[in-house]
C-alpha cells in the first residue's frame, strides 16, 4: 500500500528516521551480527583475539545431552502452553461474545493477568501451588508428593506451564474476541435461520471464520514460549531451571550459560538455532498471512 | 404455506421503544412488502418473525402457531439478509446445503436438492466457488437458494437489492417475483425504496417511527394515501402539501378557490392540509388558478419537474419537456380538484367522508372553467 | 442475540465464572494471603478470607526489598521507555508513510526485521555492545584508518543503558504506520494546498489525529517496561539502580529454617505487579486497541 501523496524531501525522513534507526543499528543490526560471529568463533570472555572455529560450536552444542534435552522441554513447554492458553483463551471468548448482561465485567478482568509480569505472577503461583497448602496440600494429603516441583522434574515443568497459561489466556482471549466481534452478525443469524444451534454455530461458522486469528497466535504464542522475555522470567523467579535441568529451557539456557558459564561462543551457537527457528515461524505466519485475505 | 398473524407487538431497548403496537395479518401466499425509512421498525418486525430479536410484547402467530418463545430454525422462516450473510469459508453449494446438513439430511439426497435449487437460481456452474469469487448478483441467488432449499413456509426478505446496482436490482426484483409465484410461500420484504416496494407488492406496509401508517394495495395507497407522511413518502417527486382552512366551503391554496363537495360541509373553520401529486399538476392560462414563481427546473428527459415557490411554501410541479420555464418567471397551475387530496392537519391523517374523495367527480367538473 | 435458552445461558455463565476463578483466582489468594498474619497464611486449609495485616505486610516488605527506591527506578526506567518509543516511532512512521524517497523501503525493512528477533535471543552481544558502547565505532575506524582507539564508554548502572536497548525495536512505528495508512490522501493533499510543510503537518495534524494511538502505544510501553526482568538483570550491578522486578527474589522467605513469611512476600509481589494491572485496568480501552491493532 502506497500513499498517493507524500512529501518531496531527501534529508527530512533520514532526519526523522535517523534516531530510532541509529538505535536499531547499534542494539539490534550490531549484536546480531556479533551473534553470527561468535558463534563460529572461539573467543575469551572480554577480549582475546577471537579464532575461527567453524561448525565447533554448533557441535560441541548438538554433542550435549543437556542442550538436547533442554529442546525437548522447550518444544513439551512452547506446545502445551500456547494450545492450552488459546483454548481457554478461545472458550472464553465465545462466552463473551454472546454478550449476556455482565459479560463486560468477566471482559475487564480475563485480560489483567497479561499486566502481570512473568517472575511476578511466578511468585504468587510459588506460593499458590506450593507443596504445603491450599489445593496442592489436598492433594498431597491423598497420597504424599502427589504434587512436588521442588522435587520432581515433570512437576516443575507443568508449573511453568501452567504460570505461562494463566497469564497468557488473557491475551489470547482479547485477540479472539475481537475476532469474533468482527465476524458480521448476519452470518450467525443465517446461521440460525438456517437451523443450527449455539455450539453448532461455534464450530461450523465462527471458529472457522477465527482460523486466521487462531493462526497468527499459535505463531505468537510459540515464539513467546520459545524466547519470550516473559519465559524466561518465569522460569528465573521460580525454578530457576531446576530440578536436575528439567526446566531448563532453551532461552533460559542460553542467558545461563552465558552469564554464569561466560561462554559466549556457545550461547551465540544456541542463540543461532533459536533465531533459526523463530525465522521458520515467521515464514509459515507470513505464508498464512497472504491466505488471510481470501475470506474477504 | 402460512399465515402471519401480528397482534399488538411492541419492541423495546431498554426504555426506548421502537414498535409501538403493531396488528397485521398477512394471509397465506401473499407479497407482503413493509416500506418505511430508516430507523421506521421495518427491519425488527422482520426479524421478530424471524426470531432473531426478542418480542417484548403482543405475539406473533405463523400458521397458527405463536411463535414467541421458539427459535428461529423451529419456526420454519427463510431469510434473506441484506449483506447476503454468505458463509465465506464455504463452497456455493455447501452454502445452499448447510440447513439441510444442519438436519441430518444424507448426503446423496442433499446433493440431489442442492442441485435442484442451483438450477432454478442459475448457480450450477458455480456450485464449486467461494461467495468471495461471485458478483454481487450470483451472491443475492446464492442467498436465495439458501433460503429456497429448506421449502420454508414463510420468505423474509430484509433489503436483500440494497447493495446491488440499480440495472441488477431491476432484473433481480423480477426473479424474486417470479420465485414467489412459483413457490408461492408467504413472503415478507422490508425495503426502504418506493419502486420495490410498489413493483412487488400484493399487499404494501407503510411504517413510521414505529407505527403502522397504512397497509393495503399499492395502487390504493399512492391513489388515497392515509397520512402526509405516506402521501409524501410514497410518489416521486413528493405530493404538495399545503396548509390551508375551509372556509365557505371551499379551501384556498394562494391564488386558488378550490370549492368542496357538499358532504365535506362538517369541516368548515378546520385547518387542513391539501396535498396533490406534482405530476396532476397542470399548468393553467396565466392568471388563472394557482400562480407560483419558478425557482428552478429539473430535467429528466422525458419531461421537466418544476420546483417552485408559492406564499414561502414549496410547490413542484411535473411538466412536458417541451415547455420552457426560466427561473424567477411566475407559472399559473390548474389543480384539478378530482386529485386533491385533505388531510386532517392536526393528526395528519387523511379526511375521508363515506369514501368519498376530498372533491366529488360532479363538482369537480362545474368547477373547471372557473379555474381555467 | 438469538438462542436465549435458559441452558445455553447457564453455560454460558458458568463457563465466564470458571474463567474467572482461572484467571483472577490467583489475584485473590495473593490479596488474601498478603493480608494475614503469617500464622494465618501457613494455616492449612488456606482461608480466602483477606486479614487486616496488609499495611503491616506491606511495610515489612517495602523495607526488606527496599522497595522505595525500586519503584522510582522502575518508574524512570519505564517512562523513558515509553516515552522514547511513542516519540521516536511516531517520527520513524512518518518518515516512512508520508515520504517519497528510495530509502523508505531500506526503512521499513530495516524497522521490521526487528519485529522478529526478540531480546532474549541477542541478548548476549546487546548486553557486549552495552558494556563497551564504542566497539562498532571503534572497529569501524580501525577498518577504514588502521588507528586502534582506547576509548571506552559503558552502559552499565545507568538508566541509558537500562533503556535505549528497549526501544530498539518496531512494535511502535508499526501501530503508528497502521494508523498513518488509513488516513486519507486528501488529508496531506489539503494540508499542503494551505501552504504547511512537512514538518508542520506532522505537529499540527499527524500527532493530534494520533492521539488515540499515542494513549494505546503508551499503555502497552508502560506495561512492557515495567515489566523488564532479564535486562535490568545483566545491566545493574549496583543495587542503587535496581528496579523492583530485580527485587522479588529479596522478598522471599529467608530460608533460615523458620516459618516462612509468605504474608510479606505476597504484600511486595503485589506492590510490585499493581502499577502496570491499574494501567490496564484504568485504560482497558486504549491497551486492547493498541494490542490488536498493532499485532495486525
Amino acid at each position: 500500500m502506497e500513499k498517493r501523496s507524500v512529501f518531496k524531501s531527501t534529508w527530512l525522513p533520514i532526519l526523522f528516521a535517523a534516531p530510532q534507526l541509529l538505535l536499531i543499528l547499534l542494539f539490534f543490526y550490531w549484536p546480531v551480527t556479533a551473534v553470527l560471529n561468535w558463534a563460529f568463533t572461539l573467543e575469551p570472555p572480554f577480549g582475546g583475539a577471537a579464532e575461527f572455529v567453524g561448525l565447533d560450536n554448533f557441535k560441541e552444542v548438538f554433542n550435549d545431552q543437556l542442550y538436547w534435552h533442554s529442546v525437548m522441554i522447550s518444544i513439551i513447554f512452547a506446545i502445551c502452553g500456547p494450545l492450552t492458553a488459546i483454548f481457554i483463551g478461545l472458550v472464553l471468548a465465545l462466552a463473551v461474545d454472546r454478550e449476556l448482561p455482565g459479560s463486560g465485567f468477566f471482559r475487564f478482568l480475563y485480560i489483567l493477568p497479561f499486566a502481570v509480569a512473568g517472575p511476578a505472577g511466578g511468585m504468587a503461583f510459588r506460593f499458590i501451588l506450593s507443596p504445603e497448602r491450599g489445593l496442592a496440600a489436598m492433594l498431597n494429603e491423598i497420597q504424599p508428593d502427589l504434587w512436588n516441583p521442588a522435587k520432581y522434574g515433570s512437576h516443575a515443568l507443568a508449573f511453568v506451564i501452567i504460570i505461562f497459561i494463566w497469564k497468557w489466556a488473557g491475551y489470547t482471549f482479547i485477540f479472539l474476541l475481537a475476532g469474533l466481534q468482527s465476524v458480521p452478525r448476519s452470518l450467525i443469524e443465517a446461521a440460525a435461520m438456517d437451523g443450527s444451534g449455539p455450539i453448532r454455530r461455534a464450530i461450523d461458522i465462527q471458529v472457522p471464520l477465527l482460523a486466521p486469528t487462531l493462526f497468527f497466535l499459535l505463531v505468537t504464542m510459540m515464539t513467546e514460549g520459545f524466547v519470550g522475555s516473559d519465559t524466561f522470567g518465569m522460569v528465573h523467579a521460580t525454578t530457576r531451571g531446576g530440578p536436575n535441568h528439567a526446566t531448563e529451557l532453551m532461552v533460559y539456557r542460553i542467558v545461563d550459560e552465558a552469564f554464569q558459564g561466560l561462554n559466549y561462543s556457545g550461547a551465540s551457537a544456541q542463540s543461532l538455532v533459536l533465531i533459526g527457528l523463530i525465522m521458520i515461524f515467521t515464514f509459515i505466519q507470513f505464508r498464512f498471512v497472504e491466505r488471510r485475505v481470501h475470506y474477504k | 404455506m402460512a399465515q402471519i398473524d401480528i397482534r399488538a407487538v411492541r419492541k423495546s431497548y431498554g426504555k426506548t421503544q421502537t414498535l409501538h403496537g403493531v396488528d397485521l395479518i398477512f394471509p397465506t401466499g401473499e407479497f407482503v412488502v413493509i416500506l418505511g425509512p430508516s430507523g421506521c421498525g421495518k427491519s425488527t418486525l422482520l426479524r421478530m418473525i424471524a426470531g432473531l430479536e426478542e418480542i417484548t410484547a403482543g405475539e406473533i402467530a405463523i400458521g397458527g402457531t405463536v411463535v414467541n418463545k421458539l427459535e428461529p430454525r423451529e419456526r420454519g422462516c427463510a431469510m434473506v439478509f441484506q449483506n447476503y450473510a454468505l458463509y465465506p469459508h464455504m463452497s456455493v453449494a455447501d452454502n445452499i446445503g448447510y440447513a439441510l446438513k444442519v438436519s441430518g439430511v444424507p448426503k446423496a439426497e442433499r446433493r440431489r436438492r442442492v442441485e435442484e435449487t442451483a438450477a432454478i437460481v442459475g448457480l450450477t456452474d458455480y456450485l464449486d466457488r467461494r461467495p468471495a469469487a461471485l458478483s454481487g448478483g450470483q451472491r443475492q441467488r446464492v442467498a436465495m437458494g439458501r433460503a429456497m432449499i429448506r421449502e420454508p413456509k414463510v420468505f423474509l426478505f430484509d433489503e436483500p437489492l440494497s447493495n446491488l446496482d440499480a440495472k441488477l436490482r431491476v432484473s433481480m426484483r423480477a426473479e424474486i417475483r417470479k420465485l414467489h409465484q412459483r413457490l408461492n410461500a408467504t413472503s415478507v420484504f422490508v425495503t426502504h425504496d418506493q419502486v420495490e416496494a410498489m413493483t412487488l407488492a400484493d399487499r404494501l406496509v407503510v411504517m413510521n417511527k414505529g407505527r403502522v401508517e397504512q397497509v393495503g394495495q399499492p395502487l390504493d395507497i399512492y391513489h388515497r394515501p392515509a397520512s402526509t407522511f405516506v402521501a409524501a413518502f410514497i410518489g416521486s417527486p413528493a405530493m404538495n402539501l399545503i396548509d390551508s382552512r375551509v372556509e365557505g366551503g371551499a379551501v384556498r391554496l394562494g391564488s386558488a378557490v378550490i370549492p368542496l363537495a357538499p358532504a365535506f360541509a362538517g369541516l368548515e373553520g378546520r385547518t387542513v392540509t391539501v396535498g396533490i401529486r406534482p405530476e396532476q399538476v397542470r399548468l393553467a392560462a396565466p392568471g388563472t388558478g394557482l400562480v407560483a414563481i419558478a425557482d428552478f427546473v429539473e430535467e429528466l428527459g422525458a419531461g421537466r419537474v418544476v420546483h417552485a415557490v408559492m406564499e414561502g411554501q414549496p410547490f413542484a410541479a411535473a411538466i412536458g419537456a417541451e415547455v420552457r420555464i426560466a427561473p424567477g418567471q411566475p407559472i399559473a397551475f390548474d389543480l384539478p380538484a378530482e386529485h386533491l387530496h385533505l388531510f386532517d392537519r392536526e393528526t395528519g391523517r387523511r379526511i375521508e367522508i363515506d369514501g368519498e374523495p376530498a372533491q366529488s367527480r360532479a363538482a369537480a367538473a362545474t368547477l373547471a372553467p372557473a379555474l381555467s | 442475540m438469538i438462542q436465549r435458552t435458559p441452558f445455553a445461558n447457564a453455560l454460558t455463565y458458568a463457563i465466564m465464572v470458571i474463567g474467572f476463578l482461572l484467571l483472577i483466582g490467583p489475584f485473590l489468594v495473593v490479596i488474601a494471603g498478603a493480608s494475614q498474619t503469617m500464622q494465618q497464611v501457613n494455616a492449612v486449609p488456606f482461608r480466602f478470607v483477606p486479614g487486616d495485616q496488609f499495611l503491616a505486610n506491606a511495610t515489612a516488605a517495602w523495607t526488606r526489598g527496599d522497595l522505595g527506591h525500586a519503584m522510582i527506578n522502575s518508574l524512570i526506567m519505564t517512562l523513558m521507555i515509553t516515552f522514547g518509543k511513542v516519540a521516536l516511532s511516531a517520527c520513524t512512521a512518518f518518515a516512512i508513510v508520508f515520504f517519497r524517497s528510495p530509502l523508505k523501503h531500506l526503512f521499513f525493512w530495516t524497522v521490521f526485521i526487528t519485529l522478529m528477533l526478540p531480546l532474549e535471543v541477542r541478548v548476549v552481544p546487546t548486553y557486549a555492545v552495552a558494556a563497551d558502547m564504542f566497539t562498532p565505532f571503534r572497529l569501524l575506524i580501525q577498518f577504514f584508518t588502521g588507528i586502534e582507539l582506547k576509548i571506552e564508554w559503558n552502559l552499565l548502572n545507568s538508566y541509558a543503558g537500562l533503556t535505549l536497548p528497549l526501544i530498539a525495536t518496531a512494535t511502535g512505528t508499526f501501530l503508528y504506520r497502521q494508523f498513518f495508512m488509513t488516513l486519507p490522501d486528501e488529508l496531506a493533499e489539503a494540508a499542503r494546498m494551505d501552504g504547511s510543510g512537512p514538518v508542520r503537518f506532522f505537529f499540527d495534524m499527524l500527532l493530534p489525529l494520533s492521539r488515540t494511538n499515542i494513549l494505546a502505544l503508551t499503555t502497552i510501553m508502560f506495561v512492557y517496561g515495567w515489566n523488564q526482568y532479564l535486562w535490568p538483570l545483566l545491566m545493574v550491578t549496583d543495587p542503587s539502580y535496581q528496579t523492583v522486578m530485580m527485587k522479588l527474589r529479596m522478598l522471599l522467605p529467608p530460608e533460615d529454617g523458620g516459618t516462612p513469611d509468605w504474608n510479606v512476600t505476597l504484600a511486595g509481589s503485589l506492590l510490585i505487579m499493581l502499577p502496570p494491572v491499574l494501567v490496564v485496568a484504568v485504560l482497558q480501552r486504549w491497551f486492547v486497541r493498541g494490542l490488536v491493532s498493532s499485532e495486525k
